[in-house]
């Protein structure tokens, strides 16, 4: 089938068979490889990416369901230069160790402070509940994500 | 200086995406491979059919277990001198185990065409439960082996029993205790995979794969293959977690090298989570019966333990050679016991092979797990506090050196004073008030402490080895013209931020910052031979090594300076990161300077040739021995049997902390391990040997809501054998929280006369155990 996404901004048309899965496309297709693989059930969340500014599991999206959407990975939240807030907060409060959830997680975090600007504890605890780490045991993913609203929150003022 | 917090270099990569892990990977013309796994548990095989297969118009290749034959490769050794089947041949042993191997110019056609393959199975009967292993009328798995009559793997003992059987004869109390520390798998987010690439022209055959030991894999392959080993480089690129699982060579991985040779084209292998959850090296599975013999007044004199160590398949465990049970033998603890004595039987069953992974530092998880647990089961006993009886019995500070009943020598510690932080942080008394209140009311709140040692940092070269391969681990290290540097070590990150830690241990030697020192590590035609990560020994043995090269450098900028300085080496003292004339801090030269006058023109002195690059090879004099205190609050619902953790303090002392920050973040993410392990992964097996844990959905990970917000607390106290008396941390927390979980589930379920259950303690597990009806965790729920 013929489809169309764009991803990150810039759209990509390509011929792909019907059973193609999104997170194939992405790290195949289109050499896109930040967005991981992990386990196949929607488990996991390393595979997380925007679909209209949603997360979703992209290894339980089929490719030509994103035809004519906007997708966003982790190569596009920096922009011209400049990386987002929620990345440098992973950097800052230790929030990664293998980095192979990371982009996931970042995906997530930017969305929940997209619709949650100063979110507590609780409320970063259930965004990313559905996202395994395996390194951090969370507790610098939820410090990361609160630096993120905080930078965030002072750029405001 | 360099040593503190600092941020990671490698976060740049990671936090856009840029990460290469081995899936990543990929090379012009490159194939796929699937691998065709048994369903069965035990089945003779009666034939293969890959006829059809073949035909598949994306397939390049079928291999099976006969074509392997035709080549010496059907099988392979383990990393414990056992054999491990690479394809099947004659039985499958296991459920998942590796069939046939397909080749195709796409992932989903080498997928499609594995259902093109006819397997004739002859089910055999499957030896799942490892209790019943050594029964008489038990089938036999490994008649691959000569001679083999049973499924008995090994026995081996440590201790003296003798003396242990005497105290307990006289012993005024003593406890014995059944526990199962089931069977778990690590489960890294990322899956186990290669990427393959065989020159026929050159000869030359790389491989990248997620390996925490890229050096041990070459030489293993070039004994397996019989390839030459410098026409052998791996590569371990980016990892997406290792914890253990990814130190042994799999079979898929040799399949992928085959297929690479057979089509002349690079291959990818990479297995989805069913297969890496139901193949790939799992941990535990021990099998004790523990008994304590004591004073009435608290005061432990002996500790006895018997194992059934249940091993797989195949005996296929990572440990140095001498000990077949690992570290297991450190069971008597952190406590100053007069008589300790083990003794472990392993066996093999129709499961995967595995059993040392999982940040167990060589099983002693098992063994911490045992004490800790036994402990509180004396304490119950004896109607005495646990806290208060670890107290009692804890090894003092003056003991060390200590000398432990099993012969193992802890270097050094404090473990009174960590203990009592714990419970100043965790407010211990103020907890067990509200404890007494609770259970007034009916309320099921529980407080459990663990205490651990451990022994990392494998190790003295006369002591251990891996297939004849001693433990120690070299370094080399260059510093360019300008004063920058490059360090090349054996060791391998799967996410412990060797990048940084490292490069901010010879900053420190050098006096240079730690941003101008690169590390470059998992690539074996780019560093020296060592064994690599795991069983916390990144930092006892390579960090060391790192110090220890740095500092030979340093003695011969020493030299270099002097010339520069027209004075005699002697003269000058090492200073703010510089070498000057001794009370005469003006003529400092710092290393930048001293390194281009190395490369320059500059008259050297007789026996300098130049340059101050150097190379060490690190053979650890003793291992290195972090412990810590633990202290869990649980809630639990009576209900359902759902436990809450409501707060967890750990106190760590893993000696001087090079980045606090890292170390911290391996603490956590040990902590959250060991919720998992206590509260959620189940991996049983029903009586055919089907396996129920083989997805996240069946195999439960703890997420965010499960853990809670880890609460730390830090003693130092300095290796005294290493260099700059770090000790490991990596698998601290892992080692450590589970007995403090279950120890608090136990607490809090007193008011039913419980003193034990096994892990995982699932919703479910917990309300039969309430009921007074626990079940095996390690077998389908009768």
């Amino acid at each position: 089938m013929r489809i169309t996404v764009s991803v990150n901004g810039q759209p990509h048309t390509r011929d792909v068979e019907p059973r193609l899965l999104l997170v194939h496309f992405l790290r195949d297709e289109l050499g896109l490889t930040g967005t991981h693989w992990g386990c196949d059930t929607s488990n996991c969340g390393v595979c997380t990416v925007q679909l209209d500014g949603v997360p979703v599991k992209s290894c339980t999206v089929l490719a030509v369901m994103a035809d004519g959407h906007e997708v966003t990975t982790v190569e596009g939240l920096e922009r011209d230069g400049e990386l987002d807030a929620v990345q440098k907060g992973f950097v800052e409060c230790h929030g990664l160790q293998c980095g192979f959830c990371t982009p996931g997680m970042l995906l997530t975090a930017r969305r929940l402070l997209d619709t949650v600007p100063d979110p507590d504890e609780g409320q970063i605890r259930e965004a990313i509940s559905g996202q395994l780490c395996r390194c951090t045991g969370y507790e610098n993913i939820v410090r990361s994500i609160r630096w993120a609203a905080a930078a965030e929150g002072e750029a405001r003022r | 200086m360099s040593h503190g917090r600092m941020h990671r270099k490698e976060d740049a990569r990671f936090i856009r995406g840029r990460g290469n892990y081995t899936d990543d990977v990929r090379l012009p013309g490159m194939l796929y491979g699937a691998i065709l796994r048994s369903p069965y548990a035990h089945a003779r095989i009666v034939s293969v059919d890959a006829s059809a297969a073949e035909a598949h118009p994306k397939v390049r290749a079928v291999i099976i277990g006969q074509t392997l034959a035709g080549l010496g490769l059907a099988w392979m050794p383990t990393l414990s001198r056992d054999t491990q089947a690479v394809l099947a041949t004659d039985k499958v042993r296991f459920q998942g185990q590796e069939v046939a191997f397909v080749v195709a110019e796409d992932a989903y056609s080498a997928r499609d065409a594995l259902e093109l393959i006819d397997v004739e199975y002859e089910p055999l009967d499957a030896v799942i439960d490892a209790r019943k292993a050594l029964d008489p009328d038990a089938p036999v798995i490994r008649d691959d082996l000569e001679g083999r009559t049973d499924n008995h793997v090994f026995d081996w003992e440590a201790g003296d029993g003798e003396r242990a059987d005497a105290l307990f004869a006289q012993a005024e109390v003593t406890v014995a205790q059944d526990m199962l520390y089931p069977r778990v798998h690590p489960a890294p987010l990322e899956t186990c995979g290669a990427v393959a690439d065989f020159d026929k022209v050159t000869g030359k055959l790389t491989v990248w794969c997620p390996t925490q030991a890229p050096h041990a894999h070459r030489t293993l392959y070039a004994m397996v293959a019989g390839l030459p080993e410098h026409k052998i480089r791996v590569i371990s690129p980016d990892i997406g977690g290792g914890f253990g699982g990814k130190v042994g060579i799999y079979p898929g991985y040799v399949c992928a090298i085959v297929g690479s040779i057979v089509t002349g084209r690079p291959v990818k292998w990479m297995e989805d989570r069913s297969e890496n959850l139901m193949s790939t090296s799992f941990a535990r599975d021990y099998h004790m019966r523990g008994e304590i013999a004591a004073t009435r007044d608290g005061r432990i004199r002996a500790i006895r333990v018997k194992v059934l160590a249940d091993h797989g398949a195949f005996n296929g465990t990572a440990q140095p050679t001498k000990f077949p049970a690992g570290f297991f033998h450190v069971f008597s603890g952190s406590y100053d016991i007069e008589a300790a004595h083990c003794a472990v039987t392993g066996v093999y069953t129709n499961k995967a092979p595995g059993g040392v992974a999982y940040a167990c530092s060589f099983r002693i998880t098992e063994a911490v797990y045992l004490v800790e647990r036994m402990v509180d089961v004396l304490a119950a006993e004896l109607g005495m506090d646990p806290a208060e009886l670890r107290l009692r019995n804890l090894i003092r500070p003056e003991q060390f050196p200590y000398r432990s009943p099993t012969g193992w020598e802890y270097d050094s510690g404090d473990y009174p004073r960590a203990l009592r932080l714990a419970m100043d942080l965790a407010g211990y008394d103020k907890l067990r008030a509200e404890q007494a209140d609770r259970r007034a009311r009916g309320e099921l709140m529980g407080i459990g402490v663990s205490f651990f040692t451990e022994a990392v940092g494998a190790g003295p070269r006369k002591h251990m080895d891996i297939l004849g391969l001693g433990m120690a681990d070299g370094a080399e290290l260059r510093v360019h013209p300008t004063g920058k540097a490059v360090l090349r070590v054996s060791c391998q990150t799967q996410g412990q931020g060797h990048e940084t830690t490292f490069a901010q241990i010879v900053g420190q030697e050098l006096g240079i910052p730690a941003d101008d020192v690169e590390v470059v590590h998992g690539d074996t035609d780019q560093t020296p031979f060592g064994l690599g990560t795991y069983g916390s020994r990144s930092t006892p043995v390579s960090g060391a090594a790192a110090a220890i090269v740095s500092r030979k450098v340093r003695e011969r900028a020493r030299i270099v300076a002097a010339a520069m300085l027209e004075a005699s080496p002697d003269d000058l003292e090492w200073a703010d990161g510089r070498w000057a004339v001794v009370g005469d801090p003006a003529t400092g030269r710092s290393m930048a300077e001293i390194a281009l006058a190395a490369h320059s023109d500059l008259e050297l002195p007789e026996g300098v040739e130049g340059h101050l690059d150097a190379v060490t090879v690190y053979n650890p004099p003793n291992l290195t021995y972090p412990f810590g205190a633990y202290i869990c609050v649980v809630d639990v619902d009576p209900g359902t049997g759902q436990v809450k953790v409501r707060r967890f303090v750990a106190v760590d002392d893993c000696g001087v902390r090079i980045n606090p920050m890292i170390v911290e973040g391996q603490i956590h993410g040990g902590l959250a391990d060991g919720i998992g392990m206590a509260l959620m992964q189940v991996m049983a097996f029903d009586e055919d040997g089907n396996h129920l844990g083989a997805s996240f959905m069946d195999y439960l990970l703890p997420t965010a809501m499960e853990c809670p917000s880890w609460e730390l607390g830090e003693t130092v106290t300095p290796s005294p054998t290493h260099p700059i008396g770090a000790k490991g941390v990596g698998e601290s927390a892992t080692v450590g929280s589970p007995a403090a979980v279950v120890n608090a589930v136990v607490d809090a379920l007193a008011p039913y006369g419980v003193r034990h259950a096994d892990m995982p303690l699932t919703p479910a597990n917990v309300w039969r155990v309430i009921n007074g009806n626990p079940f095996r965790t390690d077998l389908a729920i009768p």
